[in-house]
């Protein structure tokens, strides 16, 4: 019963589903740079220029709502150590962007960062090699994320750590990293991490046009993650896995390899997380150990949650609705944030355990083609 | 016989009587030249108040120091006290207020920084006479680490006239320490000898400081490389009791987090991230407790705090997991995961509270007078009184549970619904009141934890978050539903953590802990004590 409620529904992939995907899709891409650049700055329509790095923000934490809906609503993983991946793919952009500062650091040390000049560092250390070229650091942002995800999720998964267990294991490993990137002598920055970024790809950071491209670039990626996961959902595999979710030892009887495809979803999962990551860092212009901090990841499973489970368009619109009201809370009254974000973790476990889009669907709102609707409503919040 | 006793008593009386004038009049003499003109006499007249150890040199060192020695014109020094119109002025040879000067009239006695360091080391060894016997001690202390020849003396007639023996040991090692240096070849052997038997890293460091001495007399470099050997052998003993115990300390702290929570996970399989502010939450009750205690009672009752503390916060952090079970959590049953975001939301709205009532800063809770400070059982590490009463009452808090859950009628209906839910329901057994009751005795043990906690750290509202994972790792380490188990997990954590810290550094240690259970986890997915049975799989 719960299979049918949130879950596999075939024939999805049709003619108007690509009318729909590709009509949001074009509208995030088109609108942002059109009302930014093109209409006059007073107007009420008008995106100013600030704005568009926040968007971009909102974009990539859909795009991490998505990799985490992928292994929790479908596959019954929730990972509170989804965060971890994110900022290793950060971490890995903002590798790539220290080395392009070059000799314009404070320092004017071609050779080495900033901090590592102030640490007494003589050379760069081995892990930083090859950070120079922007294709091995975005090969490596997917495949930091992706190895340890395989290695770990392999090691749980294989050992049948399930539920609460893997949640918790997962929250150690994003505690574990968090103290290890607070070490100066790792050489990721200590509690500074990254920042204070110039050029990415030769363009400069900081200018409008760059920052409306970074934009651009993280829909893609969303669009892109969207469409990988919804075909792994929608697929034979994602059968077997919803089969996972809700009775394990029964497919594993049933002579499927569960190990295998939750490492499989895991890895798939924290890629994409990575890759939101690289996107988030150059245009938020910092990566500092805090992104690793559990409560992070935490608040990755509420945005899920807000927005529905299992229904992957919910997790977008969740992480944008949240991260919106968590924008203007925290700026316009900041002791109500955490009740609000409180409540938003208690109602939606309690009194909507389905999420904003089982809510749509309880309301009668039939889902295929409202449920579209509701993307762009959400992205543009 | 009798008449021979009273008479040589009598004698001892005379003989002390007129001793005592004497000892005075060498006193006064000495006062009287402080107030020389000329910085080196008062500096020779510093010394010879140092060596004829009369605590009465005391004040008077001290107001020499602090300006507030006065020379009367004709010639009587005298000492200042008070400020102002409160201001008085002392003889302190007659120990009696002078009142037939007026303090206009007086000029203060300068001093310069060479006098000023002469007073301190003065100070310093009349202090071993001070009739207050941790002054002593410390004085004692003071001369071992500021060892010098002209100190032999002075050591000598304090430990003549010491009583307390272990204010004895350490005057006689600081004795030893002058010696070491200074004395005859013999004198010196047997200083090296004594000094052998010591656990203290600083006599190691004067031993070696010895053998530094390339001229050295061969027999007096053996004993010495004996000695430095032989304190060696101690010191990394005494280092792995201290990591022993500072290691059960801290697993106390981890087992006190954690075994409410080990009772509710393990009971009712609910994970409850609000468990770090039902600590936070007792830990506050603790600082509402003081500031009541400060404010309403006699100072007398201040150290009672504690104590009426630890049922209080039981009954706050208790009352409100039964609220909390009965408005929440029972209708999240079954969806662990649920059940973790939701107590996440609760945990945040809980900490945003706490900061909007008491504010974001750290607050204070000071330990009560019995619980401060510490003794030093073998030399060269402190058991502090605050950490020894936490272990014990963690293993009280630890008996106690064992207790209920093993001897009476809620233990063992406690023990059925962990066991197989639905068959305790047929039973009979009321399986909502258990859970109630089951979530507030987990929720009441984390609030006791807090108040322990307060008195060996800040407390601030996010003083759960930092427990939080700890305290799920031991869990998940020793196994759900097994105070066994968590009492094992939460020592081996604490004592683990602690032989690492001085290998790997504080963090790299709790990063290879934090690695090495989930290792561990994928070998032993249930703990290390697994209840075993086929429910456990549902």
């Amino acid at each position: 019963m719960r299979a049918r409620a949130a879950g596999y529904e075939p024939r999805r992939w049709g003619a108007a589903f690509w009318t729909r995907f590709l009509l949001c899709g074009a509208a995030l891409v088109l609108a942002v740079p059109i009302l930014n650049q093109a209409v006059a700055p007073d107007s009420p329509l008008a995106i100013p220029d600030y704005l568009v790095p926040l968007l971009g923000k909102y974009v990539c934490y859909a795009l991490l709502a998505v990799s985490l809906d992928l292994i929790w609503g479908y596959a019954g993983i929730l990972s509170l150590g989804q965060g971890a991946f994110f900022a290793l793919g950060g971490y890995c952009m903002g590798m790539y962007l220290m080395r392009q500062i070059g000799s314009r650091g404070v320092y004017g040390n071609a050779e080495l960062p900033d901090f590592m000049v102030f640490l007494n560092w003589k050379e760069l250390p081995w892990f930083w090699w090859g950070f120079d070229h922007f294709a091995y650091a975005a090969l490596m942002a997917l495949l930091v994320p992706g190895l340890l995800a395989f290695v770990f999720g392999w090691l749980a998964f294989r050992s049948r750590v399930t539920g609460v267990y893997l949640s918790i294991i997962t929250q150690a490993m994003t505690y574990a990293l968090l103290l290890a990137f607070f070490r100066n002598d790792m050489g990721f920055g200590g509690n500074n991490g990254l920042t204070d970024y110039k050029d990415i790809l030769g363009w400069d950071v900081h200018r409008p046009e760059t920052r409306l491209a970074l934009y651009v670039a993280s829909v893609a990626a969303l669009g892109l993650g969207f469409l990988v996961s919804r075909f792994i959902t929608t697929s034979k595999l994602g059968r077997v896995l919803l089969a996972v979710r809700d009775a394990e030892s029964r497919v594993r009887f049933l002579g499927y390899s569960v190990t295998g495809v939750k490492a499989f979803v895991f890895t798939v999962a924290a890629v994409l997380a990575g890759i939101a990551g690289a996107l988030y860092v150059p245009q938020i212009g910092i990566i500092n150990p805090s992104e690793f901090s559990p409560a992070n990841s935490i608040e990755v499973a509420i945005w899920v949650s807000v927005g529905g489970r299992g229904t992957l368009v919910g997790a977008m619109v969740g992480a944008v609705l949240v991260n919106f009201f968590k924008t203007w809370l925290t700026s316009a009254a900041p002791e109500i944030w955490l009740f609000f974000l409180g409540l938003l973790f208690v109602l939606s476990t309690l009194v909507f355990p389905r999420g904003l889009v089982g809510l749509l669907a309880r309301l009668g709102w039939k889902r295929p083609p409202r449920a579209a609707a509701t993307i762009p409503a959400g992205k543009e919040a | 016989m009798m008449r021979r006793l009273c008479f040589l008593a009598a004698l001892g009386v005379a003989v002390m009587a007129f001793a005592i004038p004497a000892y005075a009049d060498e006193f006064s003499t000495i006062v009287a030249q402080l107030g020389a003109d000329s910085f080196s006499d008062k500096e020779r007249a510093v010394a010879g108040l140092a060596k004829l150890g009369d605590p009465r040199a005391v004040p008077v060192l001290t107001a020499l120091q602090d300006g507030r020695l006065v020379k009367a014109p004709d010639g009587r020094v005298l000492i200042v006290e008070g400020t102002g119109q409160a201001a008085r002025l002392i003889d302190p040879v007659a120990g009696a207020p002078a009142t037939d000067l007026a303090l206009d009239d007086l000029d203060r006695l300068r001093v310069n920084n060479r006098l000023r360091s002469a007073i301190e080391g003065a100070l310093g060894s009349l202090t071993l006479f001070s009739p207050d016997p941790a002054a002593r001690l410390a004085a004692a202390q003071e001369a071992m680490r500021h060892r010098s020849p002209d100190s032999v003396p002075l050591l000598e007639k304090a430990i003549a006239a010491e009583q307390i023996p272990e204010v004895k040991a350490a005057m006689q090692q600081a004795l030893r320490a002058a010696q070491l240096f200074a004395g005859s070849k013999e004198e010196r052997l047997a200083a090296i000898r004594t000094l052998g038997g010591a656990t203290d890293p600083q006599i190691k460091n004067l031993l070696d400081e010895v053998r530094a001495d390339p001229k050295l007399d061969p027999e007096l470099r053996e004993a010495a490389d004996k000695a430095a050997a032989s304190i060696d052998r101690r010191l990394q003993l005494v280092g792995i009791v201290a990591n022993l115990f500072q290691g059960i300390s801290l697993g106390s702290v981890l087992l006190l987090a954690a075994i409410g929570l080990a009772i509710t996970f393990g009971v009712m399989g609910v994970i409850n991230m609000a468990h770090g502010e039902m600590i936070m939450l007792g830990a506050y009750t603790a600082f509402v407790c003081q500031e009541v205690f400060r404010a309403v009672l006699p100072p007398g009752w201040f150290d009672a705090y504690l104590a009426a503390a630890v049922p209080i916060a039981f009954i706050v952090a208790g009352g409100l997991g039964v609220v909390l079970e009965r408005t929440l959590i029972r209708f999240l049953y079954g969806r662990p995961l649920e059940t973790l975001l939701a107590t996440w939301g609760v945990s945040l709205i809980l900490q945003q509270a706490v900061r909007s009532v008491f504010g974001a800063s750290n607050r204070e809770v000071s330990n009560p007078n019995w619980m401060t400070g510490g003794f030093d059982p073998a030399g060269g590490f402190t058991v502090t009184w605050n950490r020894l009463v936490i272990i014990v009452f963690c293993f009280a808090v630890l008996g106690v549970i064992a207790l209920i859950l093993n001897r009476t009628r809620f233990g063992l209906q406690m023990r059925a619904v962990t066991q197989n839910r639905d068959m305790a329901a047929v039973m009979g057994i009321r399986t909502a009141r258990v859970d109630a009751l089951t979530f507030g005795l987990g929720s009441g043990i984390a609030g006791m934890a807090g108040v322990a906690l307060s008195q060996i750290g800040n407390v601030s509202p996010n003083l759960g978050t930092f427990y939080i994972v700890d305290s799920f790792l031991v869990v998940v380490f020793g196994g759900v539903g097994n105070l066994m188990g968590t009492l094992v997990g939460a020592l081996t954590l604490g004592i683990v953590n602690k032989f690492l810290e001085p290998v790997a550094g504080a963090v790299l240690g709790k990063i290879v802990v934090l690695a090495a259970i989930i290792l561990f986890i994928q070998r032993r997915p249930r703990g290390l004590f697994a209840l075993k049975g086929r429910t456990v799989e549902a």
